[in-house]
């Protein structure tokens, strides 16, 4: 009896875990551009984003010109964008509220607090002087929030499915981090190597919270390909693509051998396939055939992945 | 008297004046109650703006908690906490041993009743309840003729309503044999008051109520299918956007089962499965928390959205257990409610041990003319509403009000009952200026598997505003916890 798990719980708690895990690369990329805008070309900067989450045509439609207030409130508070932090929240929020029974009180009771904060925020709160605050305290609710749940959320079926949400969300936003910098801001050739480059590559790797690690690694410069590369394919830093993939590999496993799951075949299939794309190739080759179109490529088959859990585990149909 | 009340309760009850009513933290007028002194003295060691503080603290508490119901309103759903108030009501231990007789013979009665109108009818054949009124009743369920349902238990849940009038004296006000709510409020208050007021607890010696889950469970597999070993209970829930969710979610976590909406189930060959992360697993018995109506599409309801498909076939062939069963609104209609006194008389061939309120019945001449003849004394109610809505409460009606109360009537009398208005009793409740009466009703809870267990106390509803006599949580009412003693 205590082995079953609901096909719909399943993929709520999936969600759940995305949805905090995307707010919190939210609070990165908004602050990661945040340092960006400082340069000569702030306006150019603030549009990079909105072309990074592929939202031109609606921001357009909703808000005219883009600048930077708008962008940050379109992305922090708007509650008619369905990619905003408030929203991401807020759908984890409604998730949770329907998982109430399965995850603990201490999970649901912090995100219901996180949601009531965001909820009475008003524009002026993450105007562009407010917003490195603003992103710190998102980012913060949502480390809470995995630290409660790694420390109170019972390891049955449910975890495993929380974290593999977590992983696919971590890995397709670190792609999105990287895509910022490397293709949308593509530095002149003059730029390469300059003062200004090595500040934004360094900011890069302080927003995804790998800047003193890549300097253990690399304690000499800050060669583009190699953070690149650090953001890809550590097989020890948290949030590199590689990282998350061994994770879902090993959960999707723990899936049949805890649990005798008899699904989870396709979505097996899938992550051995991106995972020997991954491993087949180095910084340079990727750089060499196109990084934006390698990171698209890892962006569209973790949604492949996606699909495949929920026909394996959520009772989706299949196509 | 003053002076004793004063002395008693200090500070935080100077002045407090109960008025005409019986005061369930102090007794009838000029007789203190002596088991609640200790808990008198207590609260009077408390400032009022101690009080008050750990008053909002809890309330803040059970906000972040998510301890809420959801109102709507212009399309949009707010949380909102069912107010609490954190003056205890204090039951005594020998009214509490009557009580509870008292409720398990009427969960006994009221069960005997539905078994019998739904197989030989001999009740409505000795002509002691009307049939039409029964078999005309819109909450009778004709698909439940001859079916047969484990231990003869239709009400596994029971809530039933009681007041307390002028003389101390408990009463029968309704009773909720469908879907009673409110039970995760009593426990999760008793939660709440453990952590603000643990120095008014101590050593008190107050019964638990925090087993009420567990009871729930064994009473849920005791009267799954029989042969089955290991039964799945789940809990069925309209979902997340019915206002009594959070309820759903603590029954759910209490009993540690799944909480399941209707697309989670599916019926196949006339057994009841959910969906699961490794394809179906069966289902044997079930908590549901959607009304008959909407139960089965095709049975009921063919638009509910809500229900699943199949699932009565599924339990008239007794392949599933329901709980509550279906049709058990005709038992809880109140025009029934009038006629339960003598329902247990038949059955039990006893007198019911909680006395109704006196009842009139409008459908019956003698009955409606007394009600015409007495308007602006009753309390007239329409039969099959519940919430409080379109009740008329003679004494504090308006003349256009009460011609309104006639005509109606007039026009559709067997829609109505009525009832003397009754001084409900009052506890000591925090205001904005003070501690002040304010009126509450109890509602005991029963869980029937092949016998009924009563937790003790129940959810004491208060009315918040002063002189209001409506204590329903949609009309402005909040929630005190019940002591009772051991």
């Amino acid at each position: 009896m205590s082995n079953l798990l609901l096909a719909r719980y399943a993929e709520y708690i999936f969600w759940l875990a995305r949805y905090m895990e995307r707010a919190e690369n939210l609070a990165r990329i908004l602050d990661v551009n945040e340092t960006f805008s400082r340069d000569s070309r702030g306006m150019r900067n603030w549009h990079s984003i909105v072309h990074l989450c592929n939202d031109g045509e609606r921001f357009q439609a909703r808000y005219g010109e883009v600048t930077g207030d708008k962008v940050i409130f379109f992305y922090a508070l708007d509650r008619d964008n369905s990619g905003s932090i408030f929203n991401c929240v807020k759908y984890a929020r409604e998730n949770a509220r329907t998982l109430r029974p399965l995850i603990s009180t201490e999970m649901w009771s912090q995100i219901n607090v996180v949601y009531n904060w965001l909820k009475d925020l008003r524009p002026e709160d993450v105007s562009q002087h407010r917003l490195s605050r603003f992103c710190d305290k998102v980012k913060q609710a949502c480390q809470t929030h995995a630290g409660i749940t790694e420390g109170t959320f019972y390891r049955d079926q449910g975890w495993y499915f929380y974290q593999m949400g977590k992983q696919i969300e971590r890995a397709d936003q670190m792609t999105r981090l990287i895509d910022i910098k490397y293709h949308l801001l593509l530095p002149s050739v003059d730029d390469v190597g300059s003062a200004l480059d090595t500040s934004q590559w360094s900011a890069l790797l302080r927003s995804a919270a790998g800047y003193h690690a890549f300097r253990r690694v690399h304690p000499r410069g800050m060669n583009p390909k190699a953070v690149a590369g650090f953001m890809l394919f550590s097989s020890r830093f948290p949030r590199s693509v590689s990282v998350c993939l061994h994770e879902i590999q090993s959960l999707l496993a723990g899936l049949r051998t805890s649990f005798n799951l008899r699904g989870g075949i396709h979505a097996s299939e899938t992550t051995d396939e991106i995972n020997a794309a991954v491993e087949a190739h180095t910084i340079d080759r990727v750089v060499a055939g196109g990084l934006h179109e390698y990171l698209d490529w890892v962006q569209c088959r973790l949604i492949d992945l996606t699909n495949a859990l929920g026909a394996d585990f959520f009772g989706a149909e299949t196509a | 008297m003053k002076d004793t009340l004063a002395a008693s309760f200090g500070r935080l009850l100077e002045g407090y004046d109960q008025g005409p009513f019986f005061d369930e933290l102090f007794g009838s007028q000029g007789q203190l109650a002596p088991h609640a002194e200790a808990i008198r003295q207590r609260f009077n060691a408390i400032g009022f703006d101690e009080l008050r503080g750990r008053a909002s603290d809890a309330e803040r508490e059970l906000y972040n908690l998510g301890i809420t119901f959801i109102v709507y309103s212009e399309a949009e759903a707010v949380d909102r906490i069912l107010p609490f108030d954190v003056i205890p009501r204090v039951i005594s231990k020998p009214e509490w041993a009557q009580l509870e007789a008292g409720v398990q013979q009427r969960v006994a009665a009221l069960n005997l009743f539905l078994h019998d109108i739904y197989h030989d009818q001999k009740i409505l054949k000795d002509g002691i309840v009307p049939a039409d009124l029964v078999l005309g009743n819109v909450n009778y369920r004709e698909q439940m003729r001859g079916v047969d349902v484990p231990f003869g238990t239709y009400v596994h849940i029971c809530g039933i309503d009681l007041v307390r009038d002028e003389h101390g004296t408990f009463r029968v006000l309704e009773d909720n044999a469908r879907i009673p709510s409110g039970v995760s409020y009593v426990v999760e208050n008793r939660h709440m008051m453990m952590r603000a007021f643990p120095d008014m607890m101590n050593d008190i010696g107050i019964r638990p109520v925090e087993d009420y889950g567990v009871r729930l469970l064994d009473a849920m597999m005791k009267v799954a299918p029989a042969g089955v070993d290991d039964p799945q209970v789940v809990l069925l829930s309209p979902g997340s956007y019915n206002s009594a969710y959070f309820e759903h979610i603590f029954l759910a976590r209490e009993m540690g089962v799944p909480l399941v909406e209707g697309s989670d189930l599916v019926v196949e060959n006339d057994r009841v499965y959910m969906k699961t992360t490794d394809g179906l697993a069966p289902v044997h018995s079930i908590y549901r928390r959607i009304d008959d109506a909407f139960l089965d599409p095709l049975a009921f309801n063919p638009n509910s959205m809500l229900g699943v498909p199949g699932i009565m076939d599924a339990y008239r062939k007794g392949n599933v257990t329901l709980a509550n069963a279906i049709g058990t609104g005709v038992a809880d209609d109140k025009a029934i409610y009038a006629y339960m006194p003598r329902v247990i008389k038949y059955y039990l061939d006893q007198d019911a041990i909680i006395p109704n309120v006196d009842t009139r019945i409008c459908r019956e001449k003698d009955g409606l003319q007394y009600t015409l003849d007495h308007l602006h004394e009753l309390v007239v109610k329409p039969v099959g509403e519940a919430g409080g809505y379109g009740i008329t409460i003679g004494p504090r009606a308006s003349k256009e009000e009460l011609q309104q109360a006639r005509e109606k009537l007039l026009a559709d009398p067997a829609n109505y009952i009525s009832q003397p208005m009754i001084g409900l009793s009052v506890c000591p409740t925090l205001t904005e200026s003070g501690v002040e009466p304010r009126h509450v009703d109890l509602r005991p809870f029963a869980i029937t598997g092949d016998s009924t267990w009563v937790l003790p106390g129940g959810l004491t509803r208060v009315a918040l505003r002063r002189g209001t006599l409506i204590v329903n949580s949609s009309q402005g009412g909040g929630s005190k916890d019940t002591w009772v003693l051991e």
